[in-house]
């Protein structure tokens, strides 16, 4: 049994079938990738996992739970972080705030009706923000308003907002798209060292080959809403299908 | 002081320093000369300004900080002023009991009307509001106000719950269990805070100027002190960051595992008992409710208040009130004899010209000027007064660090 279960997945958009047939198990503590040409359905499976979408056939189980019909918030509270394709973050805000809500959230759950105390005097969750943001490197800009950021800084907000709440889970879909070479590599060795540090278990989506080699234990290829092979990365470069269906169109 | 930061310490003693002088401030001028008419310091419009003061900043509470734009919040005020009127009714005429029903009556409304609509957002969510306020204002004024029969012996019933069109009014038959039904003199006694009556007053005269005191008005003005400190630390509080978490993306808020539902409700609340208290506050200076004060009209004016002076910020809401109380008191008041005495000096052909030209945004056409005024600020100043504000110290030179470079890392909306 892996910490997620998917089974017999499908979802219908109108005339598309976008999902079909999806059967998946992340194995706890790994680096799983779900690959595939733009258009899988790999963002659609994401979404039936975290209460953005409902699948119209199958089961998702999350540590023996099924997450479906759960609302968005409640299955992050059971510990499934999501980091989008394109960043969500609270674009208002300073770089310090978007770090401290999830913080917040951490601490007190779904919700607490503190009016009274001031964010300035919550030592704890500063500290906890501050740590982060040095851990991805942003500490320097912490007074900084969030949209005024590069998008690689965004997505790399958006990775410290999830890593923050400790998920068993964390979905990365596409976490480096839009970063130069030197972010993507520091994101790889963020993860990599996050890896290392906690018990946690990914589920990353990537089109960035070199992302997905040096990271992933297991890798899905997701091809028209069906996964095609699931395998070690090492099997995977060979396999012919997999060059056919996918490899052979982004260059390797 | 009293856990604000010292740049909103700092804000705080300007407020209460506004407020406890504002009898000079709103009086500049003499008043035997032209200009007198400008003068504001007289405690009927003063209490209005701290009145809608209130209103405004519990407006801001929901709409600056949550982005959820309630067309409805004149409900509220007018469940707080029947409220207040039922206590001045069938208990007594002093304030504080008639305050708490106001506030409590308004806040379950309030836990109503938002359950309702806050299952929605944006236009939607507007829209509900707006129907239900209108909702009740047509509850206000026929149906609860339909004739009841039963033990009504002394007619206090007789036109219902909110006395329909003519509104609520006291009489001398009143019950007031804790106080008296009819004064010695034979009179409907009138709202006091233990004794001290809301329409008690001194006039202090210094040479030309004359300045009134108004014990109404001190009164309000410290209970909106109070309303207004609460407001700060609401601002500054993890409530009031996740307020405005939800303002800026609700979707990555739910997906921190935060369930935005309560959040915005109890915002919802908050501003309704902010209204209810206004409402209440309304009659206590001047025991009369009527269904007008639900009105959608009155709904919009706090939404032009709080832009206004600039949504968001903490002291906008109360410039917004004030500027739209004044024109509305003061500009109104312009007619065209007042305008010929202004002109006078000109030729005669020109005067007649600028009279004509004038004479459409004062008096009753005050409301043209408002629209002018308030699209351009809209336009030009899309942080309302308060920006413009700011535009105008940063003019004298005073930039410091900007102010997001606070060192405690909370970014401060401005002032
Ligand atoms: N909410 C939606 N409504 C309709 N069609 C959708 C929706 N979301 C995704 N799709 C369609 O489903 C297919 C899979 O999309 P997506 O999961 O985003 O692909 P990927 O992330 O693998 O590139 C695409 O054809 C897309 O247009
Ligand atoms: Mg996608």
């Amino acid at each position: 049994m892996g910490i997620l279960e998917i089974k017999n997945v499908g979802k219908r958009f109108g005339g598309l079938q976008a999902l079909s047939e999806v059967n998946l198990s992340v194995a706890e503590n790994t680096v799983h990738a779900i690959i595939g040409p733009n258009g899988a359905g790999k963002s659609t499976l994401l979404n039936c996992l975290v209460g953005k979408l409902i699948p119209d056939t199958g089961s998702v189980t999350f540590q023996g739970q099924s997450l479906l019909g759960r609302k968005p918030h409640e299955i992050n509270q059971l510990g499934v972080s999501r980091v989008f394709q394109t960043p969500e973050i609270f674009a208002d805000l300073t770089v310090m705030e978007n770090v401290m809500i999830p913080c917040f959230a951490h601490r007190d759950g779904a919700f607490k009706m503190n009016a009274i105390g001031s964010v300035a005097t919550q030592g704890d969750i500063k500290t906890q923000a501050e740590a982060i943001l040095e851990d991805v490197n942003m500490l320097d800009k912490r007074h900084m308003h969030a949209s005024s950021m590069s998008r690689g800084d965004k997505r790399r907000l958006e990775m410290a907002m999830c890593l923050v709440q400790e998920p068993k889970l964390l979905l990365l879909d596409e976490p480096t798209a839009g970063m130069a070479r030197a972010d993507t590599n520091n994101t790889i060795d963020l993860l990599k060292e996050i890896k290392e540090k906690r018990d946690i278990t990914m589920a990353i989506i990537e089109h960035d080959m070199h992302v997905v080699f040096s990271m992933a234990e297991r890798i899905t290829v997701l091809a028209q809403g069906t996964p095609l092979v699931e395998d070690t990365p090492d099997n995977i470069k060979g396999h012919p299908k997999v060059r056919e269906a996918y490899l052979g169109e982004a260059q390797v | 002081m009293l856990g604000l930061s010292a740049k909103d310490t700092r804000l705080f003693l300007i407020v209460i320093a506004m407020v406890a002088f504002a009898p000079f401030l709103m009086n500049p001028f003499p008043t035997d000369s032209a200009m007198a008419q400008f003068n504001a310091g007289y405690p009927d419009l003063m209490q209005r300004f701290v009145i809608f003061g209130i209103f405004a900043i519990g407006f801001n509470i929901l709409f600056g900080l949550t982005g959820y734009l309630s067309f409805g919040h004149a409900a509220f005020l007018g469940v707080g002023s029947y409220a207040a009127m039922w206590v001045f009714k069938l208990l007594g005429m002093n304030v504080l009991p008639a305050l708490a029903l106001s506030i409590v009556l308004s806040g379950l409304f309030a836990v109503v009307i938002g359950y309702v609509s806050l299952r929605r957002s944006g236009i939607y969510f507007s829209i509900l509001t707006l129907a239900f306020a209108m909702m009740s204002y047509a509850l206000a004024y026929s149906v609860l106000a339909a004739d009841m029969d039963g033990p009504d012996q002394q007619g206090m019933l007789q036109k219902g719950l909110t006395g329909g069109e003519t509104g609520l009014q006291l009489t001398l038959s009143d019950p007031r269990v804790l106080g008296q039904s009819t004064t010695a003199e034979g009179n409907i006694p009138v709202p006091n805070l233990f004794g001290i009556e809301m329409r008690d007053a001194t006039e202090l005269v210094l040479g030309n100027w004359a300045f009134t005191f108004s014990a109404g008005y001190y009164i309000a003005g410290v209970i909106m002190l109070i309303a207004f400190y609460i407001s700060i630390r609401i601002f500054r509080s993890p409530f009031g960051l996740m307020l405005q978490a939800i303002k800026t993306n609700q979707t990555r808020l739910n997906y921190t595992g935060l369930n935005s539902r309560p959040y915005t409700l109890a915002a919802f609340v908050i501003s309704g008992m902010y209204a209810g208290l206004a409402g209440g506050l309304m009659v206590a200076m001047d025991p009369l409710a009527g269904p007008e004060r639900m009105f959608w009209t009155a709904s919009g004016e706090v939404v032009l208040m709080t832009i206004l002076g600039g949504v968001g910020t903490l002291i906008g809401p109360v410039l917004g009130a004030g500027a739209i109380k004044y024109m509305e008191n003061i500009l109104s008041k312009i007619n065209k004899d007042t305008l010929y005495e202004w002109f006078s000096f000109m030729p005669d052909g020109l005067e007649g010209l600028l009279v004509t030209m004038v004479y459409p945004f004062v008096g009753k056409g005050w409301h043209l000027t408002l629209g002018i005024i308030f699209m351009l600020v809209v336009i030009f100043l899309p942080g309302g007064l308060v920006e413009g504000g700011q535009r105008i110290r940063g003019l004298f030179g005073r930039k410091k660090k900007t102010e997001t470079d606070t060192p405690d890392g909370a970014k401060s909306p401005a002032e």
